[in-house]
């Protein structure tokens, strides 16, 4: 039997430090957590930077490196700092340093780095996964950080190392559950399978927000037991977290193979605990891994205004198209921009700026804001593009006879430079003669 | 007539990944999960994303009473007419769904 402990679904997200405690007296052999994924956008990959401030993951991670030394088993984080590039992998480990000469601590460190050079990948044959968008050779090159998704082979040499603390790159969020059970013996597809429920921690059961969780896995299936106080795991619960962010409830490709859960049972054990068995892994013919790209689409400028006059807001389309035409007319008269370097756009909060050309509903406001984003090749353009547009904003009249209208800016300057956008580039796979051949190991005795 | 989503428990959408959507119907009941899954045809929910049917998978999981659909995502997370990086607004469009 092997024991994995998840204290939540994410470092950065909190954990019940009581649940965390219960679940080291019960002794687990790992504890694993996720450090990040696509799901904030492409800038944190693009930048190579951590979505969580500096403050909260270290507050956190010292918690799980106690935590370990109590348990006497090894920690692994996958994903490390949101994106998992070598540059968060880095982070994360001078935090790790840190926290290890501030707890008169030593450990023996691993990192598995993810990172892949963009060039390289250019060459390379790659796979369009469904939905892939269209992609060059040039595209790829022109990412700023591409990695590859590291499946439990990868997890396993850096615990083979013999490392207390592992710090991955980016993997695939259940592959830091399922490579100890699978070095170990168990069942593969019980461990994917439960690697899948346990991924977001205490999601799968009552009062998710608790995070901890343990997940037994052996030769048959596996056993989810959640830790704080009131939390429950049902063969509802359990079940449904295969539906979580998850295309196909039923199907799940990995690195290697693809797990397939039709044939799962779900079955209390208590009022607490859930066994799940009867999960299958069918491994590929070749290795393949997916992978990630973010590159910069452009430098953007907002700025912002509200209006609240009624006769405004009753034919604010007809004011926002007008705003373009002229800022169009202006940028062509003023700059000298080749006219598909840049772009406006102007969004209407309260009207349809979350759903766009979708929204079917339309309600009377009392107030609209108009956000407008000034997409540019660099920040400089960028921001004289918002400096043409302030005006616009500002003061644009519905009819040329009435006197000069003034709306409200909430800020000064008005023009807010956002730095580089980023977009994502690639939806593919690889396939690797060796799952190490795309992937590195550095191993430090802190 | 009635909204879907005041005969359902929740209706929720999220990001599969940058390039996919998907929305889970919890339909809190069978009596519910029989209703949405008889009455919301693919067709109707593909057209709210203007997305072509034959794109969209669909999962009637009557063991918990979900209807789940993945479509390609309407607009690429992050990309410059994105404009929702969770994709959580999207489930309005389903809850908002009449039916019998």
């Amino acid at each position: 039997m092997v024991r994995v402990l998840v204290p939540s679904g994410a470092l950065g997200l909190g954990y019940d430090t009581e649940a965390l405690d219960r679940a080291i007296a019960a002794g687990p052999d790992l504890i694993a957590i996720d450090g990040g994924s696509t799901d904030s956008g492409p800038s944190y990959l693009g930048r190579g930077v951590s979505k969580y401030a500096r403050e909260s993951t270290k507050a956190e991670w010292r918690g799980l490196i106690e935590a370990r030394a109590k348990a006497g088993c090894p920690l692994v984080i996958g994903t490390a700092g949101t994106s998992g590039t070598d540059s968060t992998v880095d982070w994360l480990y001078d935090i790790t340093v840190e926290i290890l000469s501030e707890l008169g601590q030593s450990a023996r460190v691993a990192r598995l780095y993810s990172e892949q050079n963009p060039d390289a990948v250019a060459k390379a044959a790659l796979t369009p996964l469904s939905g892939a968008p269209q992609v060059t050779p040039e595209d790829i090159a022109g990412c700023t950080h591409v990695v590859a998704l590291a499946g439990a082979e990868q997890i396993n040499a850096a615990l083979e190392t013999g490392a207390d603390i592992v710090i991955a790159g980016r993997t695939t969020d259940t592959a830091i559950i399922a490579a100890l059970p699978i070095a170990r013996g168990c069942d593969a597809g019980a461990a994917w399978h439960g690697a899948k429920i346990g991924e977001c921690g205490a999601l799968c059961a009552t009062n998710p927000q608790s995070g901890v969780i343990l997940v037994d896995f052996d030769e048959a299936g596996f056993t989810i037991t959640p830790m704080a106080e009131g939390a429950n795991a049902t063969p509802h619960t359990v079940s449904a977290h295969m539906l979580y962010e998850n295309s196909d409830p039923f199907i799940l490709y990995e690195p290697g193979g693809h797990l397939d859960v039709n044939e799962a049972h779900y079955t209390a054990l208590d009022t607490r605990r859930v066994r799940v068995e009867g999960s299958v892994w069918v491994p590929s013919e070749t290795y393949i891994v997916k992978l990630e790209g973010a590159r910069i689409a452009g430098y953007q400028t907002l700025v912002m205004a509200i209006l609240r006059d009624p006769r405004y807001l009753a034919n604010l389309d007809d004011w926002c198209a007008d705003i373009l035409e002229k800022h169009r007319a202006k940028v062509d008269e003023r700059m000298t921009l080749d006219p598909g370097a840049w772009h406006a756009e102007l969004r209407v909060i309260g009207q349809d700026s979350n759903l766009g050309a979708l929204e079917n509903r339309r309600a009377d406001p009392v107030e609209l804001g108009v956000m407008a984003i000034l997409t540019g090749p660099d920040q400089a353009t960028a921001n004289t593009l918002g400096k043409l547009m302030n005006p616009y904003l500002l003061h644009h009249p519905l009819t040329r006879e009435e006197e000069q209208p003034t709306f409200a800016f909430p800020f000064s300057p008005a023009e807010i430079d956002r730095g580089a956008a980023y977009e994502f580039v690639l939806h593919h796979v690889m396939a690797l003669s060796d799952p190490m051949e795309a992937f590195r190991l550095e191993v430090d005795n802190v | 007539m009635s909204e879907l989503g005041q005969i359902v428990q929740k209706v929720r959408s999220k990001n599969a990944g940058p390039f996919w959507l998907t929305i889970d119907i919890f339909c809190g009941s069978s009596e519910a999960f029989e209703q949405v899954s008889k009455g919301v045809s693919t067709d109707r929910v593909a057209a709210l994303f203007r997305a072509d049917p034959a794109v969209v998978k669909r999962f009637d999981i009557a063991a918990l009473n979900v209807v789940k659909f993945s479509l390609p995502r309407p607009t690429i997370q992050g990309a410059r007419d994105d404009r929702d990086m969770h994709g959580a607004g999207w489930a309005a469009l389903v809850a908002e769904l009449d039916i019998n």
